[in-house]
């Protein structure tokens, strides 16, 4: 019960945090068909940026300031780069991006270093909130939640009860026609990359504290987010959220599972000290999310919820 | 009807044509790969030499998906890594001596390579090659982070963090090269890398080879004519995946060693770039992609920290302004020369010339600069006796103007060539 109930809620936040990183790219990807490779490192820019804000001023201004910055950013990217390359088709710009990745990588490390900085949980919020099972629960893991919680309200709000988001959901289907009644097509594109980047920065700033701030972060969260936003369905931000929530409780509570594989297979004689035997569920943690990947493409190419194939 | 022959004759390129495109380019290479011992090249040049024909090997199999089937993979290197695991097993077995493997020389560990590459081709292309574009570069991203963590399971296969090593002496001679010394391994490493750059070029000339690059084009039309594309990607993605394998057995046998990190990413990001680099449209631009990279990676790494940077910068620079490549330029070049369009060109040409050398001096200058004043070790960037650091007015103008100048540069040579 114990570990159930610290895996639920740890997955559930780690799920949250996912969303929020591939709300942006599942938006991005069903508009423009860019299945932009350098999501994660916006993600890792805004948690970089927060903590030198951090170090200047305080938490509660990088909260706000590191998101926007990485919009912009975003923003110039997509207008003097992947508007280029757009030309060249799809396989063109996943490699832009690609590349794109890469500088990013490089440039962090030049301006940060090339191992982890200490950027840490404001003191604010760094106490113990409630006690659950005789161990105590960090606030800050509440305050990622709420963050989280907030935003998902916020975009679901914007997409579908605003005039603007109306626009841009016609625009995900039918960009030409919204053209052609007279709207900014190009515009909307690189806002919508700019928000999406923006986003991503959003979860690095709170995420980058929760997890560690350094310059493989964006290695080890990028496939991850593509296995979301591929599982849970092109152009449908539903599918996304069920998708990170279900990797995200996915991973976590295989995490919390002692077992090998021989306990559960050992009926059909696989011996508990064989190395197929001895494998943990826990080790494999790391693999579920791409057998997942693997598996939905194979079986069922348009994911969860998704209106096309990808 | 006898008219319509005659002209389909025609349009034929004659016998010597076909000499001089085809088997004259190949015997010049061949030529090329003897010559170099002649020149007595030091133990290390060996070395980097041995590693460019691997890589070009790689390169040219990874281009038979990337530009001629039009499939983008993120995880080549999966095959090239379970064909080099293979040919190292097997190398053990050879060291091991009993029966069989006694006979078998350590010479002919690519061709075990070629058929473990190939074996791995076909049990995961069958699930990944029903889709092309996206789906596809995806199913290959999440099968190669797949392989790779299964790589640091499974310890009795892939040797967990510390790899498996193999012993290239061991075995019968071939040809009495016992492969011991470096130089020994040249010819080994020459001999295969004829042989992979003959196999894809001949591919590239099958019905095969032709299929794969009319269902890149149009997989519909390649439909109607009564061929299915999901086959012909499969097909294509075997023998891929068993030239890739190849080229592992011939790092098996240069470098005696495979890990599970030669399975990841990494590896398989560095063969994207260097065969995007080369020129993905061309059949040379991979081996040119591949010598450049191969070289880059060995030398550039000695003078800057930041080559991975730069490597960056190229790469979205190919992608951006250059999508044929270095290829691209190279025959753009000697075509414009050839057809006597020299004269016409040539001013808007020194031009960009100008313009990329000036962009270049900036960039060099930032990157260095940044560099040395990330690691903190107050190390200054010194070219040419000048003291660069960042207090120097000097620093930010050559990071700043030659900048501008050469962007108004290029752009200007660029109006200058739609006109």
């Amino acid at each position: 019960m114990e570990t159930l109930v610290f895996a639920l809620l740890n997955g559930v936040i780690y799920g949250l945090l996912l969303f929020m990183l591939s709300s942006g790219l599942t938006l991005i990807f069903s508009m423009m068909g860019v299945l932009n490779f350098a999501h994660a490192s916006f993600y890792m820019l805004g948690a970089y940026l927060a903590f030198t804000i951090m170090e200047g001023t305080s938490f509660w201004i990088a909260l706000f300031l590191a998101p926007v910055l990485v919009g912009l950013v975003g923003m110039v990217v997509e207008r003097y780069g992947l508007r280029r390359v757009h030309a060249q088709g799809h396989v063109a710009e996943l490699l832009f991006t690609f590349g794109l990745a890469y500088l990013i990588d490089e440039v962090v490390k030049i301006f940060w270093g090339r191992t982890a900085v200490n950027y840490r949980v404001p003191e604010l919020l760094d106490f113990p909130l409630f006690t659950l099972y005789g161990a105590q629960y960090p606030a800050y893991r509440i305050f990622i939640l709420f963050v989280a919680a907030f935003m998902l309200v916020a975009l679901w709000y914007l997409l579908k009860r605003t005039r603007a988001g109306l626009i841009i959901q016609a625009a995900l289907t039918h960009p030409h026609m919204v053209g052609s009644l007279g709207h900014n097509v190009p515009l909307i594109f690189m806002s919508v990359f700019g928000v999406g980047c923006a986003l991503a920065g959003l979860a690095g700033v709170i995420g980058g504290n929760y997890f560690v701030t350094d310059p493989a972060m964006a290695v080890q969260m990028g496939p991850i987010v593509f296995v979301v936003v591929v599982v849970g369905g092109l152009g449908s931000l539903e599918g996304a959220f069920v998708a990170a929530m279900l990797i995200g409780l996915l991973q976590t509570s295989a995490i919390s599972i002692n077992a090998s594989l021989a306990d559960i297979f050992g009926f059909l004689g696989l011996g508990p000290h064989t190395e197929v035997g001895e494998i943990t569920i826990a080790s494999m943690a790391p693999m579920l999310p791409f057998l997942l990947l693997v598996l939905i493409l194979m079986i069922r190419p348009r994911g969860l919820m998704g209106e096309r194939e990808v | 009807m006898t008219d319509m022959t005659a002209t389909y004759a025609a349009l034929e390129p004659s016998r010597a044509e076909k000499f001089r495109q085809r088997t004259v380019p190949l015997i010049a290479f061949a030529v090329l790969l003897l010559v170099i011992p002649l020149f007595n090249p030091s133990r290390s040049m060996v070395t980097l030499l041995n590693h460019m024909g691997i890589t070009i090997v790689f390169a040219l199999s990874y281009n038979m998906l990337l530009g001629r089937a039009g499939l983008l993979s993120f995880g080549h290197a999966v095959y090239m890594g379970l064909g080099g695991y293979f040919a190292v097993h097997v190398m053990n077995w050879v060291a091991d001596g009993s029966g069989f493997w006694g006979a078998v020389p350590v010479f002919t560990m690519p061709a075990f390579g070629f058929g473990a590459g190939a074996l791995a081709g076909a049990v995961i292309g069958w699930p990944s090659c029903r889709r092309a574009g996206t789906p596809f570069a995806m199913i290959s991203l999440g099968v190669a982070e797949l392989v790779a963590a299964a790589g640091f399971m499974f310890d009795s296969l892939f040797g967990g963090e510390m790899g498996i090593s193999g012993d290239r002496m061991s075995g019968p001679e071939f040809l009495g090269l016992s492969l011991g010394p470096v130089d020994e391994v040249y010819w080994f490493i020459a001999f295969w890398t004829f042989i992979g750059v003959l196999g894809t070029y001949a591919f590239t000339r099958t019905p095969l080879g032709k299929l794969s690059e009319a269902t890149r084009d149009n997989p519909e039309r390649v439909e109607f004519v009564g061929y299915s594309p999901q086959r012909v990607r499969y097909l294509v993605f075997i023998f891929a995946g068993a030239f890739a394998g190849m080229a592992g057995g011939m790092s098996a046998v240069q470098d005696e060693i495979f890990t599970p990190e030669n399975l990841s990413l990494i590896p398989s990001g560095a063969i994207l770039i260097a065969t995007y680099v080369g020129g993905i449209r061309y059949f040379t631009g991979p081996i040119m992609g591949a010598i450049i990279m191969t070289y880059m990676g060995s030398n550039l790494s000695d003078y800057t920290a930041g080559w991975l940077l730069y490597l960056g910068l190229m790469f979205v620079g190919v992608v951006m302004f250059l999508p044929n490549g270095i290829a691209g330029i190279v025959y753009g070049t000697t075509d414009t020369i050839r057809a006597g369009r020299l004269g016409e060109v040539w001013q808007s040409w020194l031009i960009r010339l100008a313009g990329l050398v000036l962009i270049a001096t900036s960039v060099i200058t930032i990157v260095e600069v940044a560099f040395r004043w990330s690691e903190g070790y107050g190390e200054v960037f010194e070219p040419f006796g000048l003291h660069l650091d960042t207090t120097n007015l000097l620093t930010w103008v050559l990071g700043v103007v030659p900048l501008v100048l050469g962007v108004l540069l290029v752009l200007k040579s660029a109006k200058g060539e739609s006109k």
